[in-house]
């Protein structure tokens, strides 16, 4: 059996030019929806599970959830210090560090309008446990001083966190003395000062999270099991990833239904605009199609080059749409993750999973607005087709 | 009336093309009616405020805690005529899933402050006497399905271990902007076993809510009280309850405008489709049009035509459209349950479909009909469809 040229199928496409860059337009525009929530959904995601280190155990109060409603005392605090299975550094200090974690209510920068940034109280160690940390402007704050340093997205996101300038909260003036990177992660959303001043100026007794490197794969259980049995520690252990795996849950399983939902109701439209330009084709060319039959191309060929001229068709709009989806890996965007109610900087991410998923869901919207004309033409009589000519 | 006929003649002439054009306008402006509803019901929580209440918070975020004291001293400043608090609770009703407002509030005074909320006397009074009571508004009742002296068990995150309420009354919406959605119980409660278990979050309140008789006058009061505590261990910052909502609403500002932009974008895709319709139309009909010129009529009657038939089929599209929103948007409000507490069509966004598809029809005819207009009546008739 003799198949139909691609590029009598491509040829076609280019002759009615402004039917079929409107209905690609079209087809182009739902992919780039679909794309870039993915995108967005996969840079939440990612951004957040980049957070936790794979070698950290993190500590909260049981039931607590999130760093910020989470309470450990100082008592219990000294306990976990004091457990086996906690790694050194070289200068054989733990490596551990008690944190409180408050959240602000600053003024964005471009707007003014108030937003919550997370206050992380940290220290020298608290550095060390996170090395995808680095300060890139300034340098890190002086222990027990009122010097603070701020993440990436918070310096240029809220007014007065930049460097040099100055943040009024807890009736003292902090002074951003660095900024620092994190390597697209949540801390980058943080800003961090000494945990020991923190503590005093937010009236707070209580840490809100431990967090600790282990000294080997194995301790973990160890130090689990030695939380359990202990009746005083009312806590929560988990591996670092874990915890920032599941703060990002929400918002993108929120933004993931929302936008497929949105792409399937759109796809719709794009469907009907496939449809209406694939109808015409046959339509139009019936004489043609007439000829090919006649000339001994069977049914299943002329199915098989509409189909694939509706194939080719979407594939013109999911390259369009995909095109634009990834010059959006550009653009940085923030929103309030309402499972902290803290702001968190994210950027849309492109993966080749996604790519494909796209260019799928793209395929598909083409072979439904394809197949019913396809099978229309090939469903036509030779001797009808070439009498309508 | 000849025109009127001629146009939705020739609309028809292509009847499978005309209805699927029809079916992808009715679901872009469905889709975009309910996009907009979205973010209306997101501002909802500012709809129903009422600006005879003002908010007082730390200073410092929401999440930092005022000492109960302060309300003697805020009752005292000039101009605010009632007091009441709440903390709020943030507990987990069986999972993470079921997720509703809690607050703990200072009961007489705050639904004094909250008329909207319509209890019975006897509900009232039979919540006011027991401690460990509950009111809850009618759209979480029918949710979950309780009825009053249900046991209801919450699971506190902020405020450990499990809380077990009885419901003593189901509040009903003054109108339709109330929030039938939260649940609220004796902060005394609250207070009194974290006093027992001598946590430090005893006697302390999350937020003010402060009655005030003149509303034109909150901006200064709202500075008055703030003034009191200036320089104190927790400064505050007072806000009408507007602003104090809008401020939430703010925060997911990203999230609603992507959500305006698609809706924006949905109509665009429908504009593309319904373009192409009206593109393919007039070139089969360039003959008709040629002939029609021949006879005698001017280039602006072909316009016309053409204009007529595109803004015919999008309004005929859109009306269908704008009449299924209104179900739809029923069953989704009902799938989504207290997500969003009031979810309504409103009126402008009634309006804004029926211009959307308006606009979508007279665009979606502009370039044929520049087309058709500067063309030769001898290239039209030489032409073969």
């Amino acid at each position: 059996m003799k198949a139909i040229p691609l590029a009598y199928i491509a040829r076609n496409l280019w002759v009615r030019r402004v039917t079929t860059l409107l209905t690609a337009g079209g087809m182009a525009l739902v992919v780039f929806v679909y794309a870039t929530v993915l995108m967005m959904s996969e840079g939440i995601r990612a951004t957040l599970v980049a957070t936790g280190q794979p070698d950290n155990l993190l500590l909260l109060r049981k039931g607590a959830g999130a760093e910020i409603n989470s309470g450990i005392t100082r008592a219990q605090a000294a306990i976990v210090e004091s457990l086996p299975g906690i790694a050194t550094n070289s200068l054989g200090e733990r490596l551990l560090s008690k944190e409180p974690v408050v959240l602000i209510t600053l003024p964005k920068r471009s707007n003014g309008k108030p937003s919550n940034a997370t206050v992380r109280g940290t220290s020298t160690l608290g550095l060390e446990l996170r090395p995808q940390v680095r300060i890139v402007e300034g340098r890190m704050f002086r222990a027990g001083s009122s010097e603070i340093i701020a993440g990436r997205a918070v310096a240029s996101g809220f007014a007065g966190a930049a460097l040099g300038e100055t943040l009024r909260f807890g009736q003292r003036d902090w002074r951003v003395v660095g900024v620092f990177d994190s390597g697209k992660t949540g801390f980058d959303s943080e800003i961090w000062g000494d945990a020991e001043q923190m503590m005093p100026a937010f009236r707070r007794n209580a840490y809100s999270t431990i967090v600790l490197r282990l000294a080997d794969p194995a301790a973990a259980q160890r130090i689990r099991d030695a939380v359990e049995a202990d009746p005083r520690l009312k806590l929560e252990v988990k591996p670092e990833i874990q915890f920032y795996a599941e703060q990002s849950e929400a918002l993108a399983t929120f933004i993931r239904i929302l936008g497929l939902s949105l792409s399937v109701i759109f796809s719709i439209g794009a469907v009907v605009g496939a449809m209406i330009t694939m109808f015409a084709a046959v339509a139009q060319r019936t004489a043609e199609i007439g000829t090919l039959r006649a000339l001994g191309f069977r049914r299943s060929a002329v199915l098989v080059a509409f189909l694939g001229e509706a194939l080719l068709l979407s594939l013109v709009g999911g390259a369009i749409g995909l095109a634009a989806a990834s010059a959006m890996q550009a653009v940085d965007i923030s929103t309030v993750n309402f499972q902290t109610f803290s702001e968190l900087a994210f950027q849309f991410r492109l993966t080749p999973m996604i790519a494909l998923q796209t260019l799928l869901f793209t395929l598909a919207m083409g072979f439904v607005g394809g197949f019913i004309p396809a099978w229309r033409a090939a469903r036509m009589k030779i001797v009808d087709c070439l009498r309508e000519g | 009336m000849f025109v009127l006929r001629l146009l939705l003649k020739n609309a028809f002439r292509h009847r499978l093309r005309t209805l699927l054009t029809m079916v992808g306008l009715v679901v872009a402006i469905c889709a975009f009616g309910l996009l907009r509803t979205i973010v209306d019901a997101w501002y909802n929580g500012v709809e129903g405020t009422s600006s005879t209440r003002l908010v007082t918070r730390n200073a410092i975020s929401l999440t930092f805690p005022l000492p109960l004291a302060y309300a003697e001293r805020i009752r005292s400043v000039e101009g605010v005529s009632s007091v009441s608090w709440s903390n709020w609770f943030g507990g987990i009703y069986i999972t993470e899933r079921n997720f509703f407002p809690q607050f703990a509030v200072e009961p007489a005074s705050y639904l004094a402050l909250y008329p909207e909320y319509v209890l019975t006397d006897d509900e009232k009074k039979a919540f006011l006497l027991d401690q460990r009571g509950a009111v809850v508004g009618r759209k979480l009742a029918n949710e979950y399905g309780w009825k009053i002296g249900d046991q209801i068990p919450l699971r506190g995150t902020i405020f450990p271990g499990t809380w077990t309420f009885t419901l003593r009354g189901i509040w009903d919406g003054i109108d339709a902007k109330t929030d039938e959605s939260q649940f609220l119980f004796h902060w005394k409660l609250l207070s009194e076993t974290m006093r027992r278990r001598s946590l430090e979050n005893a006697d302390y309140v999350g937020v003010f809510i402060v009655g005030i008789n003149e509303p034109q006058n909150a901006a200064q009061i709202s500075q008055r009280i703030d003034a009191v505590f200036k320089d104190s261990r927790a400064e505050t910052l007072t806000e009408t309850e507007k602003a104090f909502q809008l401020g939430f609403v703010s925060m997911s500002e990203a999230i609603l405008v992507a959500i305006q932009a698609v809706s924006v974008v949905i109509i665009v895709i429908i504009m593309a489709v319904m373009a192409n319709t009206m593109t393919m139309t007039a070139r089969e009909r360039l003959a008709e049009y040629a002939t029609l010129r021949a006879l005698g009529f001017g280039p602006a009657f072909v316009v016309k035509l053409l204009f007529g038939e595109s803004l015919a089929i999008a309004l005929i599209g859109g009306c269908i459209g704008l009449l299924a929103t209104l179900p739809i948007a029923a069953a989704f409000a009902k799938a989504v349950g207290t997500l969003f507490p009031v979810f309504i069509v409103s009126p402008l966004t009634m309006a804004l479909q029926l211009l959307a598809s308006l606009a979508v029809g007279a665009i979606a005819a502009a370039w044929p009909a520049w087309k058709m207009s500067r063309l030769s009546i001898v290239d039209g008739l030489r032409h073969v469809g």
